[in-house]
């Protein structure tokens, strides 16, 4: 018999009964929630009557529409000046208070991106199913955690059962070989991953990600990876374990202690794919060929190394994409050809659940200290994934470094990833960003979205155009 | 939950790849705690000339004479025709939400992004997938001829066209029989509580660590 994935097993290990019509009963760990995707899921629980399964289970926070701005945040919820926002966030708050859900606060100093604050607690562990009414759970795969979005009806579904009705996915393996050059990051080789398999190219499967290379990322880094496996199509993105995920949960405020550590390490340690698993899918990519990405269009497979021009519809293959490449560059105002460094931005973002934790801002940092903000740029955020990261980046003289070189320095949650609050762009503006998703009009009405790693994005900060990270000297 | 068992309605027809959940209702409307009223907003940021706010009346605003869902032959239509990868992005429900407050009861293209597929079903509408030569085939039929329906039985797993021939389609049992009958899924599941709790409770003593919150 073939050895297992490591999805196999975490799926196998959750399986509470297979169903008569060929989907599965799923048992959920863990289960975040947000004040966007889950009102109407309380409220369902309401109209029918129901409790949640386990309360413990669950952990919410408000991210996606809380403003940013010291100001505003400096009176708690009160604060929030947009009032359709405001009782948004409050509904969130009397719910888990209705329905004993913990929750952080948006005053709370361990607030922050749904999907930074869970790793960062220890809240999230590997061998976890953990779901979320939010697509981007993937991330929580870094640890070897199932972890997916799920859509409203599901959370109600889940806070009523502790389960799921599922389709068992099929296996892919994408693995990164050798090792990546000097100022690529993790975000690079995601794009690069995406560029290569498409925004579909992942759908109907659990991706695997592997390899020296993705061996070699951080946790933080494969975090990155994970959480954009979605942008692929994949729902869930997977890591096997290793020492380094271990180091990293251990001691963090949720994680086990004492014998009961030394027990979960020891089951901790199986969450790998055996070396005879089958996956259905093999996509392999060579570290040494990836250079920093930067996207040209509307969809996160729409990207081109910094080296690189804006691609000619042409070449595009079949009529649908090249259709596709047609609307992308007239909503991206960009001519074919165009190379990728002449790009001339508007305002730059770094943030969101991608790249927000403390080492984007230090690789932010590294670029930006000691310079200035570019003329051209109206604008640069950066805000921080959560409390404390902020916290570490301020003890660590990072905000400083920020400010000093004109950009802002905010206080946690999504922002201009989704642009629900106050911080968008404006109509035709070109911005650097940090976040996953450059769909039209995601950042703001017209506006116009070029994802990159925080290095790149610092990098255009400086130059008020894209530049070769690879070719600056850090101070 | 809502049923679905047949649809014998107009086709519009939306020559877009990728379209994404964004494109189907933008992320400002997701401040509402209801789940109606997405109707109006349903591909917003193309069917309008200016940019849609929350609880904003759309009867006065500029309308894009260019986006088809605009053009007159196409009002009241109740069947989507799409392309590739319908649904990418976030996991949004509005967006099934949006489609079926406007008065979308089945979308066909040649492929669905994962979580948009279980949240359509959630919500009864119906989602089929065709080859990519039949989508473009249907797409070239509707948009040679004004007035141009489909009527889709899902019993039978039948399309008729216009010309009374039939195109088959397939689609799982489970999500078959739970859009015919409109089940609530959570009762259906509560029928395994023994089960789930058998399940918790060796889940629990083969992995203590999940169960302990502690630190809070
Ligand atoms: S940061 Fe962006 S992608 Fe992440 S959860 Fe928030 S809105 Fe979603």
């Amino acid at each position: 018999m073939a050895g297992k994935t490591l999805y196999d097993k975490l799926w196998d290990s959750h399986l509470v009964k297979n169903l008569d019509d060929g989907t599965s009963l799923i048992y959920i760990d863990l289960h975040f929630l947000h004040e966007v995707t889950s009102p109407q899921a309380f409220e369902g629980l309401r109209l029918s009557g129901r409790k949640p399964w386990r309360s413990d289970a669950n952990l919410a926070t408000p991210d996606h529409n809380v403003p940013t701005t010291p100001d505003e945040r400096s009176q708690g919820v009160e604060g929030i000046l947009d009032p359709v926002s405001k009782i948004q966030v409050k509904s969130l708050d009397s719910n888990c208070d209705e329905f004993g859900i913990s929750e952080f606060q948006i005053d709370d100093p361990r607030h922050g991106i749904v999907h930074v604050i869970g790793p960062e607690q220890g809240r999230t562990l590997p061998g976890m199913t953990i779901v979320c009414g939010d697509s981007h759970t993937s991330t929580h795969g870094a640890l070897g955690s199932l972890a997916h979005g799920i859509g409203t009806s599901e959370v109600e579904h889940v806070l009523a059962t502790q389960c799921l009705v599922q389709k068992k996915a099929k296996n892919m393996l994408v693995s990164v070989n050798g090792q990546l050059n000097p100022g690529v990051t993790a975000k690079d080789v995601v794009l690069a991953i995406i560029g290569k398999i498409g925004t579909a190219g992942g759908t109907g499967y659990t991706i695997e990600f592997g390899g020296q290379a993705i061996r070699s990322l951080s946790v933080e880094g494969r975090m990155t990876v994970c959480n954009m496996a979605i942008e692929a199509g994949a729902r869930a993105g997977l890591v096997a374990v290793d020492e380094m995920t271990i180091e990293y949960v251990k001691g963090r405020p949720f994680a086990p202690t004492g014998d009961t550590l030394e027990k979960a390490v020891a089951a901790w340690k199986g969450l790998v794919s055996d070396s005879d698993a089958k996956f259905e899918a093999v996509v392999e990519l060579d570290a040494a060929d990836i250079v920093p990405q930067v996207s040209w269009g509307t969809s996160p497979e729409m990207v081109a190394p910094v080296t690189g021009n804006v691609p000619d519809p042409a070449t595009a293959g079949n009529e649908t994409k090249q259709n596709n490449y047609l609307q992308a560059l007239k909503y991206m105002g960009l001519e074919a050809g165009t190379p990728i460094q002449s790009i001339k931005l508007d305002r730059v973002f770094i943030g969101s659940c991608t790249n927000s934790r403390i080492e984007d801002l230090r690789a932010a940092a590294a670029v930006v200290k000691g310079r200035k903000v570019a003329d051209n740029i109206k604008e640069a955020l950066v805000v921080p994934g959560s409390g404390l990261v902020k916290k570490q980046a301020e003890e660590e003289g990072l905000d400083r470094i920020f400010t000093e070189a004109g950009l802002q320095w905010r206080e946690p949650g999504c922002s201009m990833c989704l642009a629900m609050n106050a911080d968008q762009l404006g109509e035709g503006e070109h911005c650097a960003s940090t976040s996953n998703r450059n769909f039209e009009g995601r950042q703001g009405f017209g506006g116009r979205t070029h994802l990159v790693s925080p290095a790149m994005a610092a990098a255009a900060a400086v130059h008020g155009h894209f530049v070769d990270v690879r070719e600056l000297e850090l101070n | 939950m809502k049923k679905f068992i047949e649809e014998d309605g107009l086709v519009m027809p939306l020559d877009r790849a990728n379209v994404d959940t964004d494109y189907i209702i933008p992320k400002q409307f997701l401040k509402s705690i209801k789940r109606t009223g997405f109707g109006k907003n349903l591909f917003d940021e193309a069917r309008y000339l200016d940019k849609g706010l929350p609880d904003q009346d759309c009867a006065g605003r500029p309308v894009n004479p260019d986006f088809v869902m605009n053009q007159p032959r196409y009002q009241g239509a109740t069947i989507l025709l799409a392309r590739v990868n319908f649904g990418c992005g976030s996991s949004r429900e509005h967006a099934p939400w949006a489609l079926d407050d406007y008065g979308f009861r089945c979308i066909i293209a040649p492929s669905y992004a994962d979580i948009f597929f279980n949240n359509c079903i959630k919500n009864g509408i119906l989602l089929i997938v065709l080859d990519e030569k039949i989508v473009d085939e249907l797409f070239r039929e509707t948009e040679a001829t004004e007035g141009y329906r489909l009527a889709v039985d899902l019993n039978a797993q039948t399309i008729t066209k216009p010309d009374g021939s039939e195109i088959g389609f397939d689609i799982e049992d489970s999500r078959k029989n739970v859009l015919l009958n409109g089940l609530d899924d959570i009762s259906l599941t509560l029928q395994n509580k023994e089960e789930i709790l058998g399940f918790e409770k060796q889940w629990q003593e083969q992995s203590p660590w999940l169960f302990k919150t502690i630190g809070t």
